[in-house]
């Protein structure tokens, strides 16, 4: 549309407020965040010293900083791999376990898998506490005494750890693409899956050659959400793991860091180098899994 | 699962082949699926069913016979919980926070998202990048500055800060996902509107509103879901001495917390169980809508 008469006055007053506020909450801190990282500043100084690359040398030298490092590959790794594959299975059985019509259920198991996503990861961190119990008192230690195994640390063994904070946030996010997927599933032709079901087509085959190669495009975006996503793990780590982050360290994450440094710790331009190191890690991947995945898309 | 073995006469007739493998696989497939489905439905369900009976147990109960079921049906856990842990307090503050800055984002980001969409204007394009880009930065880079933003403007450990900082997080993706919902409206209804003497403002709230409906619900449900369940800005914004200001995330993990000190575990689950009830119910009325809401990031 042109401008029309009255229109600049009506498109000042109308962004005016959004983008004041957008500006002094958030791009203003984005900003500083990048020259914090550059100060020692601890929040009592009236102006921050400028301490040049300081802060990244110390961060470079930081064991603690690499442990969460090493943790966040794992997670982009073992995270959109693992619900990626329960997650097309299931959707896959969903839609084509019956042939082209859906399974019998499908809603049902739809509505039921979904339902973690509406939960604050806060509260099913606080969930997991109960069903990790390192005793026969937890929900999973008192499932294996049935079957006469003896009570295993699920948080509090270092190598376990993780693992165990990795099995809830696939247990929460698998419900979420499932029905994405689903969707695009439903949205696939029916001839397309006739067809290759008249040329004998087995189910394996169909889910490589058929569905997935035409889902690729909601595919590559779970990724991507997946992927995001394994740069966080604040408020789990925060809420379900020993001591934050520990046992010593085993499951903490760059945004815990970036948290305690600042609120603990006081050490507000270090935690800024931080999130400095984190968004490049970040946007590095982001970038990355662009390139990668760009395919021809299918139309059909 | 009796018709794996079951060999029908009819078949037999016919030769070996992909036909008659091809009836049979369904069912042992279907068998298996379903086997599949109601697993992962049980790691749903068994967790949140498990929470709710513990809030009636007692203490030694639960961690003595975890997989028992309550002697009993007693609420006083119920009410301890709402009353000394303040989980109806948190309850409280929740619902308005979030009912309070919902509303406001969904005002402010149509106006925004409406104004980009249809007027060009000098920085429309710079303004709508400003906008979006806020969806590739990490939270956490922003946190320290955004601490200090807060504190600085008088707002730290009150409401109205909370409330501001969740509309302006919420604004890059409400921007982003109505901007290109407006764009896909006719115009010729609002130009006719204009051309009858409506002033701007009026069209938007009385045409570009209601025909904008369906966008609007879907990325009001998503909004209300992401600030719900909020744990990190809570705990960096309401940190002070303000435990009657307390969102409900902040609140059960700090009464998780506090339950092995307290012994009190029924409360802990009844405050839990009361946490999710709502969300249950509201998630089974608008069960389609969320899913819509939730998934519409990720399809285009």
């Amino acid at each position: 549309m042109k401008m029309p008469r009255g229109g600049a006055r009506f498109v000042i007053g109308f962004l005016a407020l959004p983008v004041l506020l957008y500006v002094v909450f958030v791009i203003a801190p984005y900003l500083q965040a990048f020259y914090l990282a550059f100060t020692d500043w601890r929040g009592v100084s009236s102006t921050p010293r400028f301490s040049g690359f300081d802060n990244f040398t110390r961060l470079l030298a930081d064991p603690t900083f690499w442990a969460a490092v090493g943790h966040h590959v794992i997670l982009l790794l073992a995270l959109p791999l693992i619900t990626l594959a329960i997650a097309l299975f299931f959707a896959f059985l969903l839609n084509m376990g019956a042939g082209t019509k859906g399974v019998r259920g499908s809603k049902f198991y739809q509505a039921v898998f979904f339902f973690p996503q509406v939960l604050a990861v806060a509260v099913i961190g606080v969930l997991f506490q109960a069903v990790y119990r390192p005793d026969k008192g937890g929900v999973l230690n008192g499932l294996l005494d049935l079957v006469g195994i003896a009570p295993i640390g699920w948080l509090t063994q270092p190598r376990l750890a993780l693992w165990s904070l990795i099995a809830v946030l696939v247990w929460q996010a698998v419900g979420f693409y499932v029905v994405l997927f689903a969707a695009g599933m439903a949205n696939i032709p029916k001839e397309v899956v006739e067809a290759a079901e008249l040329d004998g087509c087995s189910r394996s085959r169909m889910f490589f050659q058929v569905t997935l190669p035409l889902l690729w495009d909601t595919v590559q975006v779970a990724w991507v959400y997946l992927g995001i996503a394994a740069f966080d793990g604040f408020a789990l780590v925060a809420t379900l793991s020993v001591d934050r982050g520990g046992p010593d360290g085993s499951t903490t994450v760059l945004p815990l860091e970036i948290w305690r440094t600042a609120f603990t710790y006081s050490k507000f331009g270090y935690a800024s180098a931080m999130g400095v190191a984190l968004f490049v890690l970040s946007l590095t991947f982001a970038v990355l899994t662009l390139r990668v995945t760009r395919r021809e898309r299918i139309e059909y | 699962m009796s018709n794996l073995t079951v060999e029908r006469p009819a078949e037999r007739a016919e030769p070996a082949g992909p036909r008659r493998a091809d009836k049979r696989a369904p069912k042992v497939f279907n068998g298996l699926s379903h086997l599949a489905l109601a697993i992962w439905a049980a790691t749903v369900i068994l967790p949140i069913l498990w929470t709710f009976l513990a809030s009636f147990k007692t203490n030694t109960q639960i961690f003595t016979e975890p997989l028992g079921l309550p002697s009993s049906i007693k609420w006083d856990s119920w009410g301890r919980a709402w009353e000394k842990a303040n989980v109806g307090q948190y309850m409280l503050n929740s619902v308005f926070v979030v009912a309070v800055s919902t509303a406001g984002t969904m005002l402010l980001g149509s106006m925004a998202a409406y104004v980009l969409a249809r007027f060009s204007f000098r920085g429309n394009r710079f303004i709508y990048v400003m906008f979006v880009s806020g969806m590739v930065f990490p939270v956490f880079l922003a946190l320290v500055p955004l601490f200090f933003v807060v504190r600085n403007l008088g707002l730290l450990d009150t409401h109205t800060g909370l409330i501001l900082v969740y509309i302006s997080y919420s604004l890059p993706f409400t921007v982003f996902f109505l901007t290109a919902f407006f764009r896909t409206l006719p115009s010729q209804i609002a130009e006719a509107a204009l051309i009858d003497g409506a002033s701007h403002t009026r069209t938007f709230f009385q045409i570009m509103v209601p025909m904008a409906k369906p966008g609007l619900i879907s990325i009001t449900i998503f909004n209300v879901i992401g600030q719900w369940n909020q744990y990190l800005l809570p705990i960096v914004l309401l940190s002070g001495d303000v435990e009657d200001k307390w969102v409900l995330t902040q609140g059960i993990a700090n009464i998780s917390t506090n339950a092995g000190y307290q012994a009190d575990w029924p409360s802990l689950f009844a405050a839990l169980t009361m946490t999710i009830i709502p969300a249950l119910a509201v998630y089974l009325v608008f069960q389609r809508q969320i899913q819509a809401g939730l998934t519409s990031g990720a399809l285009k």
